[in-house]
């Protein structure tokens, strides 16, 4: 493929080659993992700082061990104890962090789009959208996409079962960046989408969105799904004031033991996490083997070795003339 | 380490054009027949001895001396395999992606591991690769098999077995295939 994107904002950044890309190179990342001493030095000299402005826990250790394990320095600025809190702009923040001559931020924002602002500001900085609002968490789509091509075989062969795919996504899809990264990184390798969801829980408008279909109905589309992607309700979006109540969701869209028992033997169920059972997932449902849950946080790692080193492993150390 | 190259490079509209074959698939069989006797004199009995292919051009090199060996000296030789991709000294000077995932299934605490490469050029290959082994455990010993030395060394390594040695011009590529061992140029760069 061509030059890897300088950063990673969306799913589009990357289209169907560059996907291909960090998930084959993720292979060699998953390999490493296993290792007494899971660490290379590919990233030695340079500098990533992860500057989260919501809260997270799977995302930014993610993004850390990555990191680490690739033998790079890793600054994390703690929004709630760093100048931010002195009413420091964000342009300023992310200038100052510049000049530390870093590499790389890893930026999670309330706000869709912060990190592109950030990208416009930045001269030889790489930002990679750890969650941006409502917008997209690519990541988090690379890693489902990785779980789902192990699943089918792995290598070419799981990448070609892509083509013609069904994957239903449900759940809170208006408020979910997970969702737009996934319909986007799916829709890239040819898979068919449906998504599920009360209308209240659908973006105000999904006109240009790579879909098949738009379902209300949960028990009309599990048969044929080979993937089945579940959401979180995104309380602190107020994704409670858009259902009357979370029991009329759990009993309407979520996924129970009745309803696993509906899928295909060797349909997969993926979560983003955090999940919370019993409502979008039943307990006994989210330790089936057929739940790749925890599989995708330890891939989750690999996938982002794989982001941060195409990103950073091919162009020179800022600074050094003399290699 | 020529193979590596030459699959970065092709996709960028590079060509290699072979201008003279240097070695048969008979004169390669031959040098394999001959390194792995080499190894199976230096290394009397092969105990705790092990192959390590570098991708991609060192793998079926190794695969073909560990069979050249077990008809030496009737046992079997593990054969691993290793991508030093993430261990180079070049990262940020050009591509380097990895070609094929690592594989290798055995602890090296003690072993006497033979690394196997195709080419052997400026040495960072190799130098890449005793990084990443000293990964997998304490080797006893490391030695270094190549079916062709081409010169314009680098770094201070030196092969153990060799199949030819063959002067070149820096800018000139050596393709090491199944039918044998060409010289030619890269073109279209």
């Amino acid at each position: 493929m061509n030059q890897f994107p300088h950063h990673l904002l969306s799913i589009d950044d990357l289209g169907p080659d560059g996907i291909g890309e960090v998930l084959r190179v993720a292979d060699s990342f998953v390999e490493v993992g296993h290792r007494a001493n899971p660490k290379v030095p590919a990233l030695r000299g340079r500098t990533v700082a992860t500057l989260f402005f919501e809260d997270s826990t799977r995302t930014r250790v993610s993004f850390e061990t990555a990191a680490k394990r690739l033998s790079a320095d890793v600054l994390s600025f703690a929004v709630g104890s760093s100048s931010v809190k002195k009413g420091e702009s964000l342009r300023d923040t992310v200038e100052t962090i510049e000049a530390m001559g870093i590499d790389a931020i890893i930026i999670r924002h309330p706000s869709s789009g912060a990190p592109t602002r950030v990208a416009g500001w930045v001269t030889n900085l790489s930002v990679i959208n750890a969650g941006d609002g409502w917008h997209e968490h690519p990541t988090q789509a690379l890693l489902d996409l990785y779980t789902v091509r192990q699943a089918l075989g792995g290598g070419d062969e799981g990448m070609d079962r892509f083509k013609s795919l069904q994957v239903v996504i449900v759940g809170d899809i208006r408020h979910s960046r997970v969702a737009r990264s996934q319909v986007a990184a799916y829709a890239a390798l040819g898979a068919e989408v449906t998504l599920v969801a009360p209308p209240t829980l659908l973006p105000p408008s999904i006109d240009g969105w790579p879909i098949a279909a738009v379902s209300h109905d949960i028990d009309n589309e599990l048969p044929s799904a080979d993937v089945v992607s579940l959401l979180r309700l995104q309380s602190e979006r107020g994704s409670g004031e858009f259902v009357p109540s979370l029991r009329e969701y759990t009993t309407r869209f979520g996924l129970n033991g009745r309803r696993a028992a509906m899928l295909k033997p060797e349909t997969l169920i993926l979560h983003p996490g955090p999940m919370v059972r019993g409502v979008e997932i039943a307990s006994e449902v989210a330790d089936l083997p057929a739940a790749h849950i925890t599989g995708q946080v330890s891939n989750g790692v690999a996938v982002r070795m794989a982001v941060l080193f195409l990103m950073l492993g091919q162009s020179p150390v800022q600074g050094s003339s003399n290699v | 380490m020529a193979e590596r190259e030459r699959s970065h490079t092709r996709p960028r509209g590079a060509v290699f054009v072979p201008r003279a074959q240097v070695m048969s698939a008979a004169d390669v069989h031959r040098a394999i027949t001959r390194m792995s006797h080499e190894i199976a004199e230096r290394n009397r009995g092969l105990e705790h001895l092990v192959l390590i292919g570098l991708q991609t051009g060192g793998v079926p090199i190794a695969e073909r001396l560990a069979a050249s060996l077990e008809t030496v000296e009737s046992t079997t030789i593990p054969v691993g395999i290793l991508d030093v991709a993430f261990y180079r000294d070049d990262i940020g000077l050009r591509p380097v992606l990895p070609e094929a995932v690592t594989d290798i299934s055995f602890d090296l605490t003690g072993a006497t591991v033979v690394l196997v490469d195709d080419v052997l050029f400026t040495g960072r290959t190799i130098r890449a690769a005793l990084n990443a082994v000293s990964e997998y455990g304490r080797a006893q010993a490391v030695q270094l098999a190549v079916m062709v030395d081409r010169g314009h060394r680098e770094l201070p390594i030196r092969p153990d077995y060799v199949g030819k040695n063959l002067p070149t011009r820096r800018d000139e590529m050596v393709d090491v295939t199944e039918d044998g061992v060409a010289l030619g140029d890269v073109v279209g760069r």
